[in-house]
């Protein structure tokens, strides 16, 4: 393996980590809080569909981008009805959530389109373009430096940057700001909380909101910058894999980061090499699909460390008795 | 004090949000433009109005019977166990196993192998996440999604490099032998005189299922063991006090759930594909999550809804088939169907509360 190749491989890793990166830490933001959300896969695909098809439709990514968040933000709106406000069970209401996602944009799509559950092929404005860095040209050919500047930081679309800066962002809001001190409490102790006379449902809400605009960032990422349009079923379990690298991070945002590059080095390297032959041994393609997820059991499993949620997770909060 | 009477909890409740998502759904068939009254109607004569109709109906209720029992089973030890999924899959490989290498003489033996081992097979996949929720702390809801990944990984590797035969592009197992055909509907009712549909696959699966509800429902309330796991299910310090092990019923739950999703392979890959194929499981594993919740996790309630699950899903193919309404139609209402008997069950059942309080009051 020549050191382009490396170069490449590593470029569509960036690639492929950006949208499990973008709903990682949505889930970050909601988990903290106190709200499990297995709803992160139909948010991004119902995000995914409407940022394509207002893209489609208007020719402005930039409208289908704020579509996208709006028809996530609505999932993510129900999410926190059925979980904060009627006090249900958070992981029915994330598996209803998905299914819903699943089948309305098929439906909505052979209705506006009638193209088999797809929208049409985005060109020309309706996609996020590559943003090339300055002398990115003119560099390419420095040897070392030059390949790693231009191909593997520049060239990317915008939101790969919004997504990697978010991580600071996400730390800096959590670790360094009073409502993320509150946001975090809330997802350990509610009951605290409120003794302070901070409204937990409000925090709540807040945080829910917050995993839906990220979450619909991510869909708008799949179907606008990283694909050309939406498809049936485009996120293939991204939304899950997003889930384990939370695990795998322990709920910390730069720990979220190192466990989605790893994710998407393997979904990279699946996508280039089908088998790959270790001096004899072979590696079939399947066991790569299935990594992410083995790795995310030996976590869970406690052998490498354990994972601990925040206590208040999963559970609704009762004012009164 | 109840806050209500039992039957409004059993009947009422789930009545309404099937009301609600009957409601919604009929808003999203409005949406897209097509005619509620008419689908309901297509849907109608295409699932009940023939044998045809009926022994796919049938068919489907059969698959969803087992996963919907799975769930259920599970959730009287509150245990959430969303891998059905990945249970009937494993439990599809032990069927195709079993159906492929051994040369059964009749059918009925064949049955009785299957049965054992898509129930082992969907046991042992029910059986790490249970070992880790039980004794490494590690949540069972997380850990039975991964294992549906890894079970479409694991089933992937196994149909395209181990049991694909030579020469054969198709990512499927050989064709079962002729010995181990199932004896469909109509070859079991045309001895006694009735016509059933010859292309329907319903098959003597579905008598199995029927068996099943009957011994989960014995089993639940009629054996100590049932006893113990609907008291973990209802307070584990409570259980935990009585001597009861949480480690045990974990297991044993669990175990029981996997070995039922995993027994759905009898129909779905004995019964009617007659090899194992690529995605045989068609979401059953999910839907048996609806079926339960619908159900209220009572054998007979899951009995019941499989049945209304396996008409919505024979009537929306029909659908899809002869009108613009896309298949996820389907998907669709059962997502509302778990929203409003799971997620949004208080949005139901706090108003109801009120009213039954308020006309005790007028009474006393």
């Amino acid at each position: 393996m020549d050191f382009l190749t490396i170069i490449q491989v590593l470029d569509s890793t960036v690639r492929l980590a950006t949208p499990l990166l973008l709903a990682c830490l949505a889930g970050l933001f909601s988990e903290r809080a106190g709200i499990f959300d297995i709803g992160l896969e139909g948010k991004m695909l119902m995000s995914a569909f409407f940022s394509a098809a207002v893209a489609a439709v208007t020719g402005s990514v930039w409208l289908g981008l704020l579509a996208g968040i709006a028809a996530s933000l609505v999932l993510a709106g129900l999410h926190g009805l059925a979980s904060i406000t009627f006090r249900g069970n958070q992981l029915i209401s994330g598996v209803a959530i998905n299914f819903l996602a699943a089948g309305m944009t098929v439906l909505i799509a052979q209705d506006w389109f009638q193209q088999g559950g797809r929208t049409p092929s985005l060109i020309g404005g309706g996609r996020f373009g590559p943003i090339e860095w300055p002398l990115a040209e003119s560099l390419r050919e420095f040897p070392l430096i030059g390949p790693v500047y231009s191909e593997l930081l520049s060239g990317h679309s915008i939101l790969v940057y919004v997504a990697f800066l978010a991580v600071p962002a996400t730390w800096w809001v959590l670790f360094r700001t009073r409502f993320g001190l509150r946001l975090r409490a809330v997802g350990e102790n509610p009951a605290a909380v409120d003794t302070a006379g901070v409204s937990v449902v409000g925090l709540r809400y807040a945080a829910v909101a917050i995993c839906g605009v990220l979450c619909g960032i991510a869909g708008a990422y799949l179907a606008t910058a990283l694909q050309a349009g939406f498809v049936k079923d485009m996120t293939a379990g991204r939304g899950f894999i997003a889930l384990a690298a939370l695990i795998f991070a322990k709920w910390r945002p730069w720990h979220a980061m190192g466990a989605c590059l790893l994710f998407g080095l393997l979904q990279a390297i699946a996508l280039r090499f089908q088998n790959i032959d270790l001096g004899g041994v072979v590696i079939p393609v399947q066991v790569m699909d299935a990594l992410p997820y083995v790795l995310t059991v030996v976590i869970l499993a406690g052998f490498v460390g354990k994972a601990i949620p925040p206590r208040a997770g999963g559970e609704p909060y009762v004012k009164e008795r | 004090m109840d806050k209500m009477p039992q039957w409004a909890d059993v009947v009422l409740i789930p009545l309404i949000s099937l009301i609600l998502a009957a409601i919604l759904s009929a808003l999203v068939i409005l949406g897209i433009g097509e005619d509620p009254v008419a689908a309901v109607n297509m849907m109608v004569s295409g699932a009940l109005g023939s044998t045809y109709g009926w022994g796919y109906t049938l068919y489907y209720a059969t698959n969803f019977m087992f996963t919907g029992l799975a769930v259920a089973v599970a959730f009287h030890a509150r245990l959430f166990n969303i891998g059905g999924e990945g249970q009937a899959m494993l439990g599809g490989l032990g069927v195709a196993l079993v159906c492929l290498y051994v040369p059964w003489p009749h059918w009925s033996i064949a049955l009785l192998a299957a049965c054992g081992a898509a129930m082992l097979f969907g046991a042992i996949w029910a059986a790490i996440p249970a070992y880790l929720q039980a004794r490494r702390g590690s949540h069972i809801v997380i850990t039975t999604i991964m294992f549906n990944f890894i079970a479409a990984a694991l089933l992937n590797y196994m149909l395209v490099n181990v049991m694909r035969p030579v020469g054969s592009m198709d990512p499927a197992s050989a064709r079962f032998a002729e010995t181990v055909h199932l004896p469909t509907l109509h070859e079991l009712l045309v001895p006694i005189g009735i016509n059933f549909s010859k292309a329907a696959p319903a098959n003597v699966s579905l008598l199995v299922a029927v068996l099943a509800c009957v011994v989960v429902w014995a089993l639940i309330w009629r054996t100590r063991l049932g006893y113990e796991i609907r008291a973990y299910g209802h307070s584990e310090t409570g259980a935990l006090y009585a001597g009861i092990s949480p480690y045990k019923i974990t297991m044993v739950a669990m175990l029981i759930s996997g070995a039922l999703a995993g027994l759905m392979a009898i129909n779905n890959v004995m019964g009617e594909a007659e090899r194992l194929v690529l995605n045989s499981t068609e979401g059953a594993g999910f839907i048996g999550i609806a079926v339960a919740l619908m159900g209220r996790s009572h054998p007979f309630g899951v009995f019941l809804a499989a049945i209304l699950f396996g008409f919505l899903y024979q009537g929306g193919a029909e659908l899809a088939l002869w009108t613009n309404i896309p298949r996820e139609l389907i998907v669709v209402i059962q997502a509302l169907v778990i929203l409003f008997t799971g997620a949004l069950d208080n949005m139901v059942r706090m108003p109801l509360e009120k009213i039954f309080l308020a006309l005790r009051k007028g009474k006393a």
